[in-house]
């Protein structure tokens, strides 16, 4: 079988494991194309995808355009900041005036959890989560299993700790449904007012120790503390935190073992990361973003092959 | 279901080696010479075909795979998307005669999505096409072969079987199938 279980990619929770190697192996060959003298293949050729994004980024958004440009699809971009949103349009009247354009995919990102789901219940398109508030980002959990992979050979078994802002992130939690599909063992750290109250139930294990976190694992993913999600203070200063949950390279060189070091992006350098760590031989930050275009190509024409 | 032998072993040693020996006729020096298998299925004869060739003029040639996948004209046409294998030319076709090696050469679509993804590499000064069955009177292109193991006349709903060694078969064996 080479067709993915869903119309959709809403969230890692609801696709397989299947789902998931089915991806990978896609992904590796389109990582091969996009390391070609030409780098663009016409499968998508009389596809228009629609990005839009009612949140900020640069490296997803960059990152599925340039996804599906090399599938030689057509494509369209919205941003809420300078659109109609901020007349008063509703989602779903916003996205159907768009779809009556003749769009055939839509790539979304929103601040409400839930909002891609609501949407792929009303309309007639396949739709990609790129975001949604604090719930899951499945794209990026892909590309980081992918990267894991890659880096080590295998996932299931591997040892893998996401440290710093858990309750922000949806970064974090598509990992670990990632994680878990794929047969790795995950670890959550961070100060104790960044963990969601009930995560242990997700059968992971919390720690709060950031060194014993590291002295575990074979994989850190390291998050970013979401200043802009946070209404109320989570710890006292960014200094503090980083002084008990930054990592350096110091910290790195002390481990009995060479561990693998991810982070999603942006990084606040000097806050959970110091340069000399993020900059180091442990560090594949870069491989994720290369890796993002070919997972993002990977799911693009395995969801619209099988429309 | 109906089942007719067209090659057997043998007779597909004598056609690799006459397939080789016109390679040579027309090729002369092989030094401008690649040769690139065609995914998934013809990468086992242009194995064949290479190491009789390379035993043959006693000089080594490179050998690539490649994948069409993606540039087939008939995604989002069918239920499921066509599943890729790897295309790996670990060399620079630029300016490079190229021949291009595939079991069957039924509709010619194949060939052409293989030509779409062959410059994607680079500018051969020439390609050529070498099949081990040609399967006439099928052609929904304009495209033929430059070398030709076996013309088979066929009809549609007809089948080729290819069943090689190197992919695990027991024995060489080419059948022609009737679905009934």
């Amino acid at each position: 079988m080479s067709k993915l279980s869903q119309k959709h990619l809403l969230g890692i929770k609801d696709i397989t494991r299947e789902d998931i190697e089915l991806i990978f192996e896609t992904a590796d060959t389109f990582k091969e194309v996009i390391n070609r003298p030409i780098k663009k293949v016409p499968s998508l050729r009389d596809v228009t995808i629609a990005n839009i994004f009612f949140e900020n980024s640069t490296r997803t958004r960059l990152s599925f355009e340039l996804a599906e440009k090399r599938l030689s699809a057509d494509v369209v971009n919205f941003s809420a900041s300078n659109s109609s949103v901020k007349k008063g349009e509703t989602l779903l009247d916003t996205v159907n005036n768009i779809l009556a354009m003749k769009v055939d995919m839509v790539v979304m990102r929103h601040a409400s959890p839930g909002a891609p789901y609501y949407l792929a219940k009303h309309i007639n398109a396949n739709i990609v989560n790129a975001g949604d508030g604090t719930h899951e980002h499945p794209t990026q959990a892909l590309l980081d299993t992918f990267s894991i992979r890659e880096k080590l050979g295998d996932v299931a078994g591997k040892k893998v700790a996401i440290i710093g802002d858990i309750l922000h992130s949806r970064v974090a939690l598509s990992n670990i449904f990632a994680l878990q599909k794929l047969g790795a063992k995950v670890m959550v750290c961070g100060p104790p007012t960044l963990l969601p109250k009930f995560i242990g139930q997700l059968g992971v294990q919390v720690e709060l120790d950031v060194m014993k976190a590291l002295q575990w694992c074979d994989v850190a993913n390291v998050l970013r503390i979401q200043l802009e999600r946070q209404q109320i203070k989570y710890f006292p200063s960014l200094r503090e935190y980083s002084l008990y949950y930054g990592i350096n390279k110091k910290m790195l060189d002390n481990l009995k073992k060479q561990i693998v070091i991810m982070h999603p992006g942006p990084i606040n350098r000097g806050v959970e990361l110091t340069s000399d760590a993020a900059d180091s031989s442990h560090s594949i930050i870069l491989d994720q973003v290369e890796n993002g275009v070919a997972v993002r190509m990977a799911v693009l024409y395995l969801l619209a092959g099988a429309a | 279901m109906q089942k007719k032998l067209i090659l057997d072993s043998d007779l597909l040693n004598i056609t690799i080696n006459r397939l080789c020996q016109q390679l040579i006729e027309n090729h002369d020096d092989f030094s401008d010479t690649v040769i690139i298998g065609m995914q998934p299925r013809g990468i086992h004869l242009a194995e064949a075909i290479h190491k009789t060739l390379e035993k043959n003029i006693k000089q080594s040639i490179p050998l690539g795979y490649l994948d069409a996948t993606f540039h087939r004209d008939d995604f989002r046409r069918r239920d499921v998307p066509a599943k890729a294998s790897e295309s790996r030319i670990p060399f620079i076709i630029e300016g490079k005669r190229v021949v291009l090696v595939d079991d069957v050469l039924f509709t010619g679509r194949t060939i052409r999505a293989a030509l779409d993804a062959l410059i994607t590499f680079g500018r051969p000064s020439k390609v050529e096409l070498l099949v081990l069955i040609d399967r006439k009177y099928n052609r929904e292109l304009p495209i033929e072969a430059d070398y030709v193991g076996k013309v088979v006349n066929t009809i549609a709903s007809q089948r080729i079987l290819v069943e090689l060694q190197a992919q695990g078969h027991k024995q060489n064996k080419i059948w022609l199938i009737n679905k009934d």
